[in-house]
């Protein structure tokens, strides 16, 4: 069994959100860099968990990125993946990227691939759908519990209002949310052997970048909050009836 | 030449959701000079020409067994074929549970410029560039698509349903569909329950209510004003309650009219979640709680005193005691 999880690089979840250069780029300036929460604690520590209950399962983590992702990836490496690769590219557009990580796929050959239902900056929710039709392979999107068995595996999808169970043919596309796994932090062990795992960097094959970013902006402030008297609570009903017109 | 808006269902009934993506889709439609069309796959028990005061006006019904439960690689080649027919050159999804499913796969199957999570009607002259949430609705970004058939993931409660007149013609289309690899053995719902992201009000409860058994005010608030219950990610960590009412920046993003959150302290992480909500009703008995920063409105005050006499308050307005 191999499984290739999918890593984004994305800003700390308390970072603080600012543009540059007229409102066009991301500034990076003293933000801490992480793992996508969905990809570290649902994705990874889930196909962790099935290499520690079936010790032939060989985990290969990807992510297309400059060299600064390079933090993210050992870091990802001394949770449990057995090797990394990144695609030696930078881009915001889904369908590059996923053309990217295609690409990788093929040549492994793997059973399944896993990404997180979504990464915390662009929000787009798109890589593993594109990925699972550039593979021609079944999806699964926001699955939150993942059982493998034999060829198939048993998958929990959230869905508007509850939750529906699954069975698929494996191979398979998954994106991961909650519910799948536990977040764990590295060891120290983990932390050495990452060291010296191997960290393979490829270059990016040709692929179209089908939307462009041309500008940020933040919304507007709120105009600051209106306080109720605990004593008077009838008052609170009446401004978000008659001045929010929200009941 | 159309726009083509993909219709969701549930049950056999049209999602909230959709309509909302159906009037989206008929106002860019009117931006572009074409009609709006839309399409549905399996069993739908609603009346779709009623569809028509979406502004709608040509439904294409694909029926058959192996649609009825989600399989989004074979959802995704029947939509490929209506599109086709259809001319569509914008495809609109409601960017929810079935739409992040299906809406990728067509991107890259018609490679097509896809953005998720649209939040207003795109500029289309010049260009195309599609407004949409980012950093967790900490901010937008303006995106430009550069195909010539375009896809775009609504968000739930971003745009406004406008119902008018009109009926839409319901044709039943003959689309090649394969079978299934996906198997859908049990479906769980909470019925008779707001589904948490399509509900107008969530009423969502911390840590401040001490324990699982204190929830019953909670319930009888929401209950009240016909409201979906939530709760902030420790509850949830302590099976307090169940993981699918966790809304915040790891569980649930939620944008409902009227967000009312109770002994909820507001981290960073919990307002990635809920700040797309309209309004935003804080009940903390903490004045330092950073989540006033972000509320409309808020009282400073004991959840356990003042959340029953808010439902009362509540009932009174509603003529119900």
């Amino acid at each position: 069994m191999k499984i290739l999880v999918c890593i984004s690089k994305t800003p700390d979840t308390t970072a603080k959100i600012a543009f540059t250069d007229n409102n066009t780029k991301f500034d990076g300036n003293g933000v801490q860099w992480i793992i996508n929460p969905y990809d570290e604690w649902y994705s990874l520590v889930r196909a962790i968990e099935l290499k520690e209950a079936d010790a032939s399962v060989v985990i290969h983590l990807v992510t297309v990125g400059a060299a600064d992702a390079d933090p993210i990836i050992r870091k990802a490496l001394a949770l449990g993946g057995d090797e990394a690769i990144r695609v030696n590219a930078d881009s915001h557009d889904s369908y590059y990227v996923a053309s990217q990580i295609a690409e990788v796929a093929k040549q492994g050959s793997y059973d399944l691939v896993f990404t997180g239902k979504e990464t915390i900056d662009y929000n787009g929710s798109s890589i593993g759908g594109m990925l699972a039709e550039l593979l021609d392979l079944p999806y699964i999107a926001l699955a939150s519990k993942f059982e493998l068995a034999g060829t198939k595996a048993i998958v929990t999808r959230e869905i508007e209002g509850g939750e529906e169970t699954c069975e698929v043919a494996l191979p398979a596309v998954i994106s991961c949310q909650k519910g799948m796994a536990e977040a764990r932090i590295p060891n120290m062990r983990g932390i050495m052997a990452a060291r010296t795992k191997p960290l393979k960097v490829v270059e990016p094959v040709s692929a179209d970048s089908l939307t462009g970013i041309q500008s940020f902006s933040l919304p507007p402030a709120k105009a600051g909050v209106k306080l109720v008297d605990p004593e008077n609570v009838s008052e609170l009903v009446r401004l978000l009836h008659e001045e929010a017109k929200a009941i | 030449m159309s726009v083509l808006v993909y219709i969701d269902t549930a049950d056999g009934h049209v999602k909230k959701a959709s309509l909302e993506a159906m009037t989206y889709g008929s106002k860019i439609a009117e931006q572009i000079g074409t009609s709006a069309e839309a399409v549905v796959l399996g069993p739908v028990n609603d009346d779709l020409t009623s569809l028509g005061k979406y502004g709608i006006k040509k439904i294409y019904n694909v029926a058959n067994d192996s649609l009825n439960h989600l399989d989004a690689q074979v959802y995704t080649k029947v939509v490929a074929q209506v599109a086709d027919a259809a001319g569509a050159k914008v495809i609109v999804f409601s960017n929810n549970t079935n739409g992040k499913a299906i809406a990728p796969r067509l991107s890259a199957r018609l490679k097509a410029g896809f953005v998720s999570g649209a939040v207003a009607l795109p500029e289309t002259s010049p260009g195309f560039t599609v407004k949409k949430s980012v950093f967790s609705a900490k901010a937008f970004a303006n995106v430009s698509v550069n195909t010539d058939i375009k896809i775009i993931a609504l968000n739930p409660n971003a745009y406004q349903t406008i119902a008018t007149d009109g009926t839409a013609e319901v044709i039943s289309f003959n689309a090649n569909v394969d079978p299934p690899k996906v198997k859908v053995t049990n479906v769980t719902k909470a019925s008779g329950e707001v589904p948490l992201t399509e509900a107008e009000i969530v009423v969502s409860a911390g840590r401040g209510m001490k324990g699982p058994e204190n929830w019953g005010m909670v319930e009888e608030l929401a209950k009240t004003l016909h409201a979906a219950t939530a709760c902030s990610r420790p509850v949830a960590d302590a099976h307090w309650r169940p993981h699918n009412e966790h809304v915040g920046q790891t569980g649930i993003a939620i944008a409902p009219n009227l967000y009312i959150a109770i002994g909820i302290s507001g981290a960073i992480q919990h307002l990635a979640g809920v700040n797309r909500s309209k309004v935003i009703v804080v009940i903390n008995k903490d004045p330092e709680a950073p989540f006033f920063k972000a509320a409309d409105y808020g009282i400073v005050g004991d959840a356990f005193e003042v959340v029953p006499k808010f439902t009362e308050a509540i009932k009174k307005l509603k003529g119900v005691s």
